[in-house]
């Protein structure tokens, strides 16, 4: 084949083309709606595309959450990100899941998002529903200082014994920079 | 002569038993493929414990990420995996391009599949001479890193470098493919099917080779999932996940290959799905140097900020892009991203949140080293201490990659 133009999809009446695409689009968001419906705990869902949605959930009802996702297929978590707002003094802490056993959750990447505060820097660890969060966890606790119960290994993991206590990945850990020089010609 | 006393015959009650119990470091000077220590416990030569203390090689790209405008990002988020270097550099760039929405053209979409593919195939034959050295084949080493030597050849005429390319760049990609290139491509991909055979002949079915490796690390399909296994461990475990089928990004979706599965889940099978896969890129790679579309290799929205003179001088001549003002510090609006990529370890994640200034307020690198921190540790629980290194090396972990 060489380089020509893509095949045009063949025509099929307008309706139809419209259903399937909604059928395309809603299997994330449908999905979610299920879960959403049996459980008993205020959830924001928020599907973004067909392969990207975020819910918003309360850290309390965390475990939850997670263990309805999980029930629905989604069976790994891809990463475990923390974020530093000083101006609130929270840290938001992201869990990126997905699936590998359903070919179709496979395409979508689900954020759930929870918030902890200065004050209280801890939630419910996700280990016991995800085992894939162990590094995640680990990782956040020793860059935000951000708690986990029951992790079942909570000690640091990347840094020297320098940075005991230091939570370097806060914004209020500042890196030294210096200037940029570029030479001209003259 | 008289009879000499049989000095070998011991009494053997005497003889103390020593619980052969305790702790070894393996590390950190340069167990493998980067520094690293494992902190072993043993019983007898079984392993209790295997602990990796990771963090040696550990760069601080999500905090370096704060201070630095998104361009001089690129060279920072390669260093990590250097010999894996293209598909970093285009995991962080699909990030940024899906917060900032830059259209890439059709050929510069090809030539980053073709970029992915030539690496993938020399990170592969880097990691299959590591495991070789590892399990005493040194031949397998020397191959391994001669073969990767042609592929770094070609990456280093096609981006100017060997390693660090530094090639893909917001709606593009830096360099096009020229005639002599194409070429050498095709001079590379004869030689190395013609080598496959002989690796197989040499490596695959030794069986040397398949002792150690054969039902060594055995990891199940509902193990792989739970711990969240990626890349060839993953699919050497029967789980079929490949970004570039589940998530087509670059040109991945006009171009046709297979993602080979094994179900033993063994180290053995491990290695076997890297060299299928090396097989499938050289098909890719085939498939590209064909069907690869004219046309720009920059999206029109930089391109038409290039001074008309620099390019007639750089583009017209040589085939380069030269950067337009723009990149230096441009603001990409307040938003969010994650992307992923198949790099050739497995799967990498990029998350990348913009607040609207010429740098990120957040960005998250996720590599599959690190994701195989996990699988590690739990593989080792139980293994003998011989088999450390066969499963160090079939998983394909590398240090600074996981630590970042």
């Amino acid at each position: 084949m060489s380089a020509q133009p893509e095949a045009k999809p063949p025509q099929v009446p307008q309706q139809q083309a419209q259903q399937a695409q909604q059928k395309q689009e809603s299997s994330l968001s449908r999905k979610l709606n299920e879960m959403r419906t049996r459980l008993n705990v205020p959830v924001n869902v928020k599907v973004e595309s067909e392969r990207r949605a975020t819910i918003e959930v309360d850290k309390s009802n965390l475990p939850a959450v997670a263990m309805a996702l999980r029930s629905i297929g989604f069976d790994h978590v891809k990463t475990v990100t923390a974020i530093d707002y000083p101006e609130t003094e929270t840290f938001e802490v992201l869990y990126h899941v997905s699936s590998y056993t359903d070919f179709e959750l496979a395409k979508t990447i689900v954020t759930l998002r929870t918030k902890v505060s200065y004050k209280d820097p801890t939630l419910p660890s996700l280990y016991p529903v995800w085992e894939s969060a162990w590094t995640g966890e680990r990782e956040t606790y020793e860059m935000f200082g951000v708690r986990f119960e029951g992790h079942p290994d909570l000690r640091r993991l990347f840094l020297d014994e320098d940075f005991e206590g230091v939570y370097p990945m806060r914004k209020s850990y500042k890196v030294k920079t210096e200037g940029l020089f570029v030479d001209r010609p003259a | 002569m008289t009879a000499q006393p049989n000095v070998f015959t011991m009494d053997t009650t005497q003889i103390d038993i020593i619980p052969i119990e305790g702790e070894l470091n393996v590390g950190p000077q340069h167990p493998g493929s980067g520094h690293m220590r494992i902190y072993v416990k043993l019983n007898g030569d079984i392993m209790e414990k295997a602990e990796l203390d990771v963090g040696y090689v550990h760069r601080s790209v999500e905090k370096l990420a704060e201070v630095r405008n998104y361009m001089h990002l690129i060279p920072l988020v390669e260093r990590p995996a250097i010999l894996d270097s293209i598909h970093m550099n285009l995991g962080y760039i699909l990030a940024l391009e899906k917060i900032m929405g830059v259209d890439v053209p059709d050929r510069a979409q090809y030539l980053r599949s073709l970029a992915a593919e030539i690496n993938r195939i020399a990170s592969h034959l880097y990691g299959t001479g590591i495991l070789a050295v590892f399990i005493g084949h040194s031949t397998g080493f020397m191959w391994g890193f001669g073969d990767r030597e042609v592929w770094v050849e070609v990456l280093q005429a096609l981006t100017g470098a060997r390693v660090t390319n530094s090639y893909i760049v917001p709606g593009g990609v830096r360099r096009d493919l020229t005639p002599a290139i194409k070429e050498m491509i095709e001079k590379a991909i004869r030689y190395q099917r013609k080598r496959i055979p002989e690796w197989k002949r040499i490596f695959l079915n030794n069986p040397n080779i398949r002792a150690r490796l054969e039902n060594v690390g055995v990891m199940s399909k509902e193990q792989a999932i739970a711990w969240g296994a990626v890349g060839p461990n993953l699919r050497g475990s029967g789980v079929y996940y490949d970004v570039r089928k589940f998530e087509p990004y670059a040109a991945y979706d006009r171009l046709d290959f297979e993602i080979p599965v094994y179900k033993e889940g063994d180290a053995y099978a491990r290695v076997h799905v890297r060299f299928d896969e090396i097989e499938e890129s050289i098909k890719i790679i085939e498939q590209i140097i064909k069907e690869i579309p004219q046309g720009n290799i920059l999206s029109d929205r930089f391109f038409k900020q290039i001074p008309p003179t620099r390019l007639k001088k750089h583009y017209e001549t040589h085939g380069k892009i030269v950067f337009p003002g723009y990149y230096a510090s441009f603001r990409p609006p307040k938003g969010e991203a994650i992307s992923r990529v198949e790099a050739a370890r497995g799967e990498l994640v990029f998350y990348l949140n913009s607040d609207g200034s010429p740098k990120p307020y957040r960005l998250r690198m996720i590599t599959p080293s690190y994701r195989t921190i996990y699988v590690f540790e739990q593989l080792a629980k139980g293994a003998r201490y011989a088999d450390l290194v066969a499963i160090y090396g079939s998983l394909d972990y590398f240090p600074p990659e996981a630590d970042r």
